[in-house]
């Protein structure tokens, strides 16, 4: 009998080391082709529904349903190889690189990489994989038991409150009937993530940035970009759609990046193990702030490629995803730079943090009037500051200097994004 | 379609802040602010509206339906006109 493959511990984002087993879906002796959902695995930002890369049968579950986290590669389930005509994938000859059947993490370190495919986050490549049917549950202000008081639930019961909206008043500790009564009285309107969820969120994204800070050397460019064209444009477009159809700056702040992103391959990509790979399209990360704190950045594949009205649409399908809770797993993973965009909190600039194993990002703050010398004379016009942090290793500030004018180029005919 | 302006927007804003508290929400503070919501949350408000009322709201107009007051005032002109 051929030596069973391993089903491993996925990675699930850069910002993943470990998960739990949560759920097992299959049981030893069930067929599983390759993109069939197996498990949830519970990482400190999402319950994730995790895919085997194998068709066989499986032979044992090696890790049970537990709250203890296991690192990433750590052996889960065997799989054999079935004895039906299934084909068995060219993998299984290779006997147990171990890592070879899951997604290689985009972590440092990475294993000897299976194929040549030169997409390290994404899976080895035999057939097509069902990125869509992996789903992310993010955290949100509702999930999870809440722990409250039965004499609290009463008090919520009678007043109308809900309790699933009543924030603690001490930190970590069950909501009380006081608790529920200072929301009833109308305290906060904006409930935080539950404490545990909360921690956890902002663990996860402590260890990514302070390894990105640990690891990159970042360097930073600013310009201001001005927008009087792209704005009235924008507005006129607008004003002949549907309120369905209207295009918000930020996405046309999104799609002249991704464009200047296809033009310029060294900022778009993953730096891994020493060098620096090609993203294999331009998956622009947009960084999407999570109701009650924390955020997320995933991903819109092939973001240079669409019509600007069809980034629109999946710049909101993305959001009210990250917002209702629901990613995909393939959409964590897959991103080659990002961007993020605080122009709705009212800053000018921000200078981001580099989400490994990207090389650059760009953040673009509020679009502002401001004073604008332009011909000899002294306007007033919208303005942007736009930024890019990017790695040092990877490219040189001359390269990202025109980048930023690629950005500014595209953003002055946004007619032809 | 409802006819009901407060219910309107209440339904709009309970679909993007699941989690706020519409019954402390005072008729004349920004909802944007208060909700904290960011553009893509209030276009989706404006969708949301748009959905249930049948009024659009143009983007020249949006200072207009800062506040609960202001949006509720808004749908109020626009339903009767139509």
């Amino acid at each position: 009998m051929a030596e069973p493959r391993v089903f491993r511990m996925p990675s699930l984002g850069a910002d993943m080391t470990e998960g739990a087993v949560l759920e097992w879906f299959v049981k030893p002796g069930d067929r599983v082709h390759r993109g069939d959902l197996v498990a949830v695995i519970k990482t400190d930002k999402a319950d994730i529904e995790a895919e085997v890369f194998d068709d066989g049968v499986i032979g044992e579950l090696l890790a049970p349903v537990s709250d203890e986290k296991l690192p990433i590669g750590t052996p889960l389930a065997t799989i054999y190889d079935g004895d039906d005509a299934t084909p068995a994938p060219t993998s299984a000859e290779v006997v147990p690189p171990p890592t070879a059947e899951v997604v290689p993490p985009p972590t440092s370190a990475p294993p000897p990489s299976p194929p040549s495919a030169p997409s390290p986050p994404s899976a080895p490549s035999p057939p097509h994989p069902r990125p869509s049917s992996a789903t992310i549950v993010l955290p949100t202000a509702e999930a999870g038991r809440i722990a409250a008081s039965p004499y609290a639930r009463r008090r919520a019961a009678e007043l109308g409150v809900d309790i699933g909206s009543v924030v603690p008043g001490r930190p970590g500790h069950p909501i009380s009937a006081d608790d529920v009564e200072r929301a009833a009285a109308g305290a906060p309107v904006i409930a935080p993530l539950p404490v545990d969820q909360a921690s956890a969120m902002r663990r996860a994204i402590g260890n990514l940035m302070t390894r990105s800070k640990r690891e990159i050397p970042h360097y930073y460019l600013e310009d201001d970009i001005e927008l009087a064209h792209a704005m009235a444009w924008l507005a006129h477009y607008n004003e002949r759609v549907s309120v369905e159809e209207r295009i918000l700056p930020a996405a046309m702040l999104y799609k002249a990046v991704a464009v200047a992103a296809r033009e310029m391959p060294a900022l778009n990509g993953h730096w891994s193990d020493g060098t620096f790979v090609p993203g294999d399209g331009v998956h622009l990360g947009v960084a999407i702030a999570m109701r009650g704190g924390g955020l997320v950045a995933p991903a819109i594949r092939d973001a240079d490629k669409c019509s600007l009205a069809d980034l629109m649409i999946r710049l909101r399908d993305l959001t009210a995803r990250v917002r209702g809770g629901r990613l995909r797993a393939s959409e964590m993973t897959d991103a080659t730079i990002t961007v993020t965009s605080l122009g709705d909190r009212g800053v000018r600039a921000v200078y981001g943090v580099i989400y490994a194993p990207q090389v650059a990002l760009v953040g673009f703050g509020k679009v502002s009037e401001r004073v604008w010398a332009a011909d000899g004379g002294i306007g007033i016009r919208p303005v942007v500051t736009a930024t890019l942090s990017a790695d040092h290793r990877a490219t040189d500030g001359l390269l990202g200097a025109r980048f930023l004018s690629a950005v500014t180029r595209h953003l002055h005919h946004p007619e032809d994004l | 379609m409802t006819t009901d302006p407060d219910r309107a927007i209440r339904s709009a804003l309970a679909s993007i802040a699941p989690e706020a508290d519409f019954d402390d929400l005072a008729p004349d503070v920004d909802l944007q602010e208060t909700l904290d919501l960011d553009s893509m949350d209030f276009l989706n408000f404006l969708i949301a509206l748009s959905q249930a009322t049948g009024v659009q709201i143009p983007e020249t107009d949006y200072q207009l339906v800062r506040t609960y007051a202001g949006c509720r005032d808004y749908l109020v002109r626009h339903m009767a006109a139509d």
